[in-house]
């Protein structure tokens, strides 16, 4: 075991070029699946949040519940929209990157939705009388709150990319696990663990806990700044 | 006279969560400067603010301001605690500014000035959580100057500040009275509706039961709900008294 851990820091440490290209891939999906799930799912939960409907109640029970979403399951739902035979199948998207993006942005969108009609109508709670005798729309409304919950929003963000970094089932369904085009971390740990190759396997699971830690660690810093200076 | 003036309280009813707090309220504000609001906590007078300004509905009666359509009367609230957004002095005036859609430069000139008004101008740039309540309170007052009201609401605007802060607050109110806004003003600090108040109207369980000059309403309340509450009887005491 102890060998197996040394080697997977020697391939980290000579900069191996399967991780990083692996490594690069994972980081490009998901940064773009949380960003389209941003910018779909945090106005979504904020207008939630701020507009009184009729159905309202289960809308947001809708969103809660699909927080827990099965990634395979979304992985299967993408798959059979992007197939050949499938409603976008004309597209060509299955196995690429893209299809990998579009599943973990429908996995992440409702978590960044319902996390954020959370903060926003606790924000609204504070505000939201202030802001409604300033005869204010309910869009403006909820674009002024989700702006005073900016730094609590980080925290969905975070948890956003964590769930789409780590996933295996989406991406492996709709995108293959195809060497050098479609091959992430989660799905070559799964593949190498299989093979036998810890090495490697364990490489990639050191790579992808760093990312995650990186990441928190920069968005907690950049929290931990912003709070100081706006309180 | 204000063309908003007089500022008729019809009959006016109002429940909150159910239970009402408003309960065929009469009275008329026909005085341009301030009318101060007292009265004992649970009377409706944070309701009747809000019911004024559009807040909260009314249940039953009206609200009427001269011959002018409601909608076209232009009102502006403070709460006790100014609700301020995580951003700088400048920007949480300018939201006030927002519905009315005006150019960049027009919003900068407006904010300048609104917060010159107060003495918040060098602070302009610095993040309003980092004021003091007093300068907090006095940004209230600028995002609700900048809209240029006609109608000031204020909802115990200086509860929760020191003296000093106090004053600061009541000479900015008198200012903006003295230049035409009407301000209704609730408080519970009797001294203050003496120093800035030009008539008085006493809330009790959701009714006027006096409203008159406040040098006479202060020093010669006619009701007994008035008496009791001027010469600080409170309410749980009558209650026991009665019972």
């Amino acid at each position: 075991m102890l060998d197996t851990i040394v080697s997977a820091f020697a391939l980290i440490g000579r900069l191996d070029g399967d991780v990083l290209s692996i490594a690069a891939l994972s980081l490009r999906v998901s940064v773009c699946a949380v960003l389209c799930g941003g910018l779909i799912g945090v106005p979504l939960g904020a207008l939630v949040a701020v507009v009184r409907m009729p159905g309202r109640g289960a809308v947001i029970a809708v969103l809660n519940a699909f927080m827990g979403l099965p990634a395979v399951v979304v992985g299967l739902v993408v798959y059979l929209l992007l197939s050949r035979s499938g409603p976008l199948g004309a597209a060509g998207l299955l196995f690429t990157p893209s299809a990998m993006i579009i599943a973990q942005t429908i996995l992440i969108t409702p978590l960044m939705a319902a996390l954020t009609r959370q903060l926003v109508e606790d924000a609204d709670r504070e505000l939201g009388e202030q802001l409604r005798s300033l005869r204010l729309t309910a869009t403006q409304r909820a674009r002024i709150l989700a702006f005073d919950a900016r730094f609590s929003l980080a925290v969905v963000v975070l948890a956003a990319f964590g769930r789409a970094v780590s996933e295996v089932g989406a991406v492996l369904v709709v995108g293959g696990n195809i060497a050098g085009h479609t091959r992430t971390m989660t799905t070559a740990i799964s593949l190498e663990t299989q093979k036998g190759d810890l090495p490697l396997a364990l490489a990639l699971g050191f790579v992808l806990i760093a990312i995650v830690l990186a990441v928190n660690a920069a968005a907690s810093g950049l929290r931990w700044h912003a709070m100081r200076a706006y309180g | 006279m204000s063309a908003i003036l007089p500022i008729v309280l019809d009959n006016l009813s109002a429940r909150l969560g159910g239970r009402p707090v408003l309960d065929g309220l009469n009275a008329t504000l026909s005085r341009p400067n301030v009318t101060a609001v007292i009265g004992p906590n649970g009377a409706g007078k944070s309701v009747l603010l809000r019911v004024v300004d559009g807040l909260v509905p009314a249940d039953g009666g009206a609200v009427r301001f001269g011959l002018r359509p409601t909608q076209s009367v232009r009102r502006a609230l403070v709460f006790q605690k100014p609700a301020l957004v995580r951003a700088s002095v400048a920007r949480n005036v300018g939201l006030a500014l927002i519905p009315a859609r005006l150019g960049s430069s027009e919003v900068r000139d407006r904010v300048e000035a609104a917060l010159r008004k107060v003495g918040l101008a060098d602070r302009a740039g610095d993040p309003a959580g980092k004021l003091s309540g007093g300068e907090q309170q006095r940004l209230a007052l600028a995002r609700a100057a900048v809209t240029e009201p006609e109608l000031l609401l204020l909802d115990e605007p200086t509860a929760n500040l020191d003296p000093g802060a106090t004053e600061e607050i009541e000479e900015l109110v008198a200012a903006m009275a003295r230049a035409g806004t009407k301000v209704v003003l609730v408080s519970h600090n009797l001294g203050q509706v003496a120093r800035i108040a030009d008539d008085v109207l006493v809330l009790w369980k959701g009714r006027a039961v006096e409203h008159g000059a406040v040098d006479r309403v202060l020093a010669n309340p006619r009701t007994p709900e008035a008496r009791a509450y001027i010469n600080g009887e409170l309410p749980w005491t009558s209650f026991a008294a009665v019972s």
